[in-house]
């Protein structure tokens, strides 16, 4: 078991927050927060077994959004003394007074459980920044070198991303929480050419970033030796591989390349602030609306997603929100039916009827200098817990596409139609996989595809995938989320051949 | 006691390392945004930045090495422990393969000068419009969604080769999509200001109400290739792309749709036999931007080894030809080209096309779309920079040089390389923002583009 890291518990987060919270109190405010952050970031990337570029990031700051005149109003800083943040609690109060004359819609806040004083650390064994710079150098080095020397690979790219984020989170209601958690994101990149056919092409490894140390890059969750071994040949056979006929396929599609899928198509069309148009400028809204809960069809009985703060490693699991609201499991879509959404505090209170008048949890920033927003949690597809193997899904089609890795994603601003390519496709013939096929892309629109889902596999088939990248709001908020899901089975399918669409013929 | 300036961080940073050399960069930022949905204020916020980026450089046999930490940084502690971890980087790194000389020169005149600054107050004539034309807009039966944000950061840059370099970087834009009152359609309208005295809420909300009637009337029609005249926002959304994708690094390992194919890059090779210009400039007009590297970590298109260096007017395409790919001094060598490093404006511009305007192109189509803008923009093939994405907020039927009514929006499979050399004409280019990329590359400047046979791929039902 981990504590907090000795520098952030240094800092007198307590005192601070009194500061501000005490001002907001003062000036009028009806509620308030307080956040102080502090996340480390370091990024190494190597290039055919060299350092191509280090770098190192630590962004500090505290920020005070409160309640006031039934308006928002929210300020960030980075100098941490009482008098910032006292001065950030009026700044917020005035930005507040600004804003009440453009809001015609009162801000209130659901209640919430008060949680006096807990501490919260994520599941990892090895802080990251306690390993040495030179030994995770040297590690991406050792990747890189054996595989340029393989003559089937040009370049060789290797990149970790490590995250350390301690977050203090105090409000006028009493809660006061100090959690910690650890993020990995190992990813390699090996280039190829076929000078024969004049293509190049690239094979991506499908480890995905998770909520562990950097035991992860050692043997912990991931074979990563297993699976640099096979990329050459991997490769080799994607630049040697015929063109997809374009056309309708049934798909098996593997869960390193389904979970982004569930993330798109699923995971932001169940965000209630985008059901409500919140988003409707920047990320889109949504066609799941409000109005269509517990009636809509979002797939197949075969369907059963949830969201989740709470799954071990995931991305988007910590103890409590932004908010101060205590993780949580639930139904979004249960045997097909949208039942749920991703809500925060505001809009808990604008639709009791959705969790018993209480936010779900979803609300978090993606830094101290930003607004918290409803944000996605963990949204995971359910495996069959009678379902096969993926070979078991495999030998149900007699024409089709087994679909491996995310690479291309693109859906539109309500979440109908998608389009996603691959790291590799092989294609299917009378039940077993027959090589890999090129310039394959699905595309879809959500229900469609999703009430195509014929068979979902087992309980050994589910992986937790993710990303650190999901954008939304305005301005601008990254977060890392993972999504869980076995294989599984979809009908009769829009296959695209990307040749085709460019134009280039296939 | 007040919080020391942060020229005075930057010099204490570099009385304080221990390497060989240092480079020292701090951003000062202050910003106030607005954001509103269904014709109220959502959220807001008003913030502070102070970062600093610490790059030590230790000599060694065989080269440089250099490590690099960036981070908040108010207290000249806080810049201690950046550059005791930034030696402790170079100190356990082996030498880089990007080394070069470091940048020597004079210190600016204005190095002495303080931050610039902005606040909500940036908004006292916008946001009592704003209210207004919520009002209007609720009256009407219109519904209204946006965001505007104003930012203001100095740069600070000094090394210990001399430098002290400074710039001040005011960014701002606007952008408001409306719906009618049922939600069925939807337009949006936005831009990039320097200071919002150049944004006028009640012509937005006028604009938006102009574009929704045009939706009175609506076409069913089917996805394949139609005639389209992209609007400059839309231009922008795609030679974006296309301008990320253009180091000389990818194109040089023959990663790229700009890998000259058997080797090297395609620098000199004609992409499209008009007479198209692509450039970027730190000095254009209503454009300005940074005129120096500042970079706090190596990438394909920036090495720490050129912070401070100069940047230029870079034509990367001239007369249709490819002239330069954004690059460090390291690949410059391995190209044999010029260091062109990337630069933070992109401008499009058509010879010949000076008198016409976006209204001209649409006069010249008997029957084709309008698109407002373009979204969700990925990658599908790097070899031929095939790129997907999505129409959004309004596709509208021209007929006989008039829009006449609004049909579905699209799935588009397209690479903007290709749309450079089949363009059917083109307008003046005009400062535009990006609606996809504008919130991070705000300044740019596009001509609209007629293109005989777009590739609408399938249908998309979002309205």
């Amino acid at each position: 078991m981990h504590e907090i890291d000795p520098d952030f518990a240094a800092i007198p987060c307590r005192r601070l927050a009194l500061a501000a919270l005490d001002r907001a109190r003062a000036l009028g405010a009806s509620h308030a927060d307080f956040r102080l952050e502090r996340i480390r970031s370091q990024d190494l990337h190597v290039r055919d077994g060299r350092l191509h570029g280090a770098g190192e990031s630590e962004d500090l700051g505290l920020a005070v959004r409160v309640v006031h005149r039934g308006a928002w109003g929210f300020a960030s800083g980075v100098v941490l003394d009482v008098d910032e943040a006292e001065r950030l609690a009026e700044t917020a109060v005035r930005t507040a007074e600004v804003a009440s004359v453009m809001t015609s819609q009162a801000v209130l806040v659901a209640p919430e459980p008060v949680h006096p004083d807990e501490t919260w650390i994520s599941a990892y064994d090895v802080d990251p920044f306690s390993v040495p710079l030179n030994h995770k150098v040297a590690l991406l080095e050792d990747w890189t070198m054996r595989l340029v020397a393989d003559p089937r690979v040009d370049h060789v790219y290797a990149s970790v991303t490590s995250v350390l984020e301690n977050k203090f989170y105090a409000d006028f209601d009493g809660t006061e929480t100090t959690q910690q958690r650890v993020r990995m994101h190992p990813e390699v990149v090996v280039h190829g050419s076929d000078t024969s056919r004049g293509v190049f092409d690239s094979m991506r490894t499908l480890g995905a970033p998770t909520g562990r140390g950097w035991e992860y890059l050692t043997g912990t969750g991931h074979d990563w030796d297993a699976e640099l071994a096979d990329l050459p040949g991997l490769l080799e056979e994607k630049l040697r591989a015929p063109s997809v006929e374009a056309g309708r396929y049934d798909l098996v599609v593997d869960p390193s390349n389904l979970w982004l899928t569930i993330h798109e198509s699923i995971g932001h069309a169940t965000e209630l602030d985008r059901a409500l148009g919140y988003e409707a400028n920047y990320a889109g809204t949504s066609f799941a609306t409000l109005d269509r809960l517990g009636s809509l069809r979002y797939g197949s009985d075969l369907m059963n997603v949830t969201g989740d703060r709470t799954v071990e490693h995931g991305l988007a699991t910590i103890g409590y929100d932004d908010e101060g609201v205590a993780a949580q499991r639930w139904d979004i879509i249960r045997d097909g039916l949208l039942v749920g959404y991703q809500l925060d505090r505001s809009m808990a209170q604008l639709h009791p009827e959705l969790n018993d008048g209480r936010s779900n949890g979803c609300a978090y920033a993606d830094s101290p200098g930003h607004i918290p927003i409803q944000r996605m949690a963990n949204v995971s597809l359910q495996p069959d817990p009678d379902g096969p193997d993926t070979d078991g899904l495999i030998a149900q089609v007699e024409r089709g596409i087994y679909v491996v890795g995310d690479k291309s994603w693109s859906i539109d601003m309500q979440r109908f139609n998608f389009q996603f390519t691959g790291q590799r496709f092989y294609a299917i013939r009378d039940g077993a996989l027959a090589g890999q096929l090129r310039d394959v892309a699905y595309q879809a629109t959500t229900t469609d595809f999703w009430g195509s889902m014929s068979a979902v596999g087992g309980p050994d088939t589910w992986v937790l995938g993710g990303a650190f990248n999901c954008g939304k709001a305005q301005p601008g908020q990254v977060a890392a989320v993972s999504h869980g899901c076995p294989s599984a089975l979809f009908r009769d399918v829009n296959i695209l051949n990307t040749a085709a669409e460019s134009g280039k013929g296939a | 006691m007040a919080a020391p300036l942060p020229q005075d961080l930057v010099e204490h940073a570099l009385a304080s390392s221990r390497g060989d050399d240092c480079v020292v960069i701090a951003h000062d930022s202050t910003s106030a945004n607005l954001r509103w949905a269904n014709n109220t204020l959502t959220t807001n916020g008003v913030m502070r930045s102070l970062s600093v980026s610490v790059v030590s450089y230790r000599a060694l046999e065989g080269g440089t090495a250099s490590g690099s930490v960036s981070g908040s940084a108010a207290t000249f502690e806080q810049v201690e422990r950046l550059v005791a971890a930034a030696d402790t980087a170079a100190e356990s790194s082996e030498a880089a393969a990007d080394a070069q000389e470091l940048v020597r020169g004079p210190a600016g005149v204005d190095w002495h000068e303080p931050s610039a600054e902005t606040s909500v107050a940036v908004y006292a004539d916008f946001a009592p419009a704003l209210g207004d034309a919520f009002r209007r807009a609720e009256s009407s039966g219109r519904v209204l969604y946006g965001f505007v944000d104003h930012d203001v950061t100095t740069t600070y840059l000094g090394s210990s080769t001399g430098l002290r370099l400074r710039h001040v970087q005011p960014t701002g834009h606007w952008g408001c999509t409306g719906k009618t009152a049922d939600l069925v359609h939807s337009a949006w309208v936005g831009g990039a200001t320097r200071d919002f005295r150049d944004v006028d809420a009640t012509a937005m909300d006028t604009e938006l109400e102009r574009r929704l009637r045009w939706s009175e009337r609506t076409v069913d029609l089917h996805p394949g290739r139609h005639d389209t005249v992209l609007p400059p926002t839309a231009v922008a959304d795609l030679m974006i792309y296309a301008y990320w994708l253009a180091t000389a690094r990818a194109a040089h390992e023959g990663r790229s749709a700009y890998s000259h194919a058997g080797g090297g890059t395609r620098i000199g090779e004609t992409l499209s036999h008009r007479p198209v210009r692509l450039l970027s400039d730190p000095a254009h007009p209503g454009l300005e931007t940074l005129p120096f590297v500042a970079t706090a970590s190596s990438s394909d298109a920036a090495s720490v080894f050129d912070n401070g260096l100069p940047l230029q007017r870079t034509s990367w395409i001239e007369d249709g030809r490819l002239t330069a790919l954004a690059q460090t001094r390291e690949t410059a060598t391995l190209t044999e080209q010029p260091a062109t490093p990337p630069i933070g404006n992109l401008v499009m511009e058509v010879d010949g096309a000076e008198a016409r305007t976006l209204d001209d192109l649409l006069a010249g189509v008997d029957r084709g779309l309008l698109v407002t803008c373009l979204w969700y923009i990925r990658e599908v093939d790097p070899q031929s920079l095939l790129l997907t994405g999505l129409t959004r907020d309004g596709v509208y039927l021209v007929e006989n040089g008039e829009v006449t009514g609004s049909v579905t929006n699209f799935r588009f499979n397209e690479s903007p390389l290709d749309l450079l050399d089949r363009f059917s004409a083109s307008s003046r280019t005009v400062p535009t923002f990006s609606r996809e990329w504008g919130d991070y590359f705000p300044r740019t400047a596009m001509p609209a583009l007629r293109v005989p046979d777009f590739n609408m791929s399938t249908v998309s039902q979002a309205h």
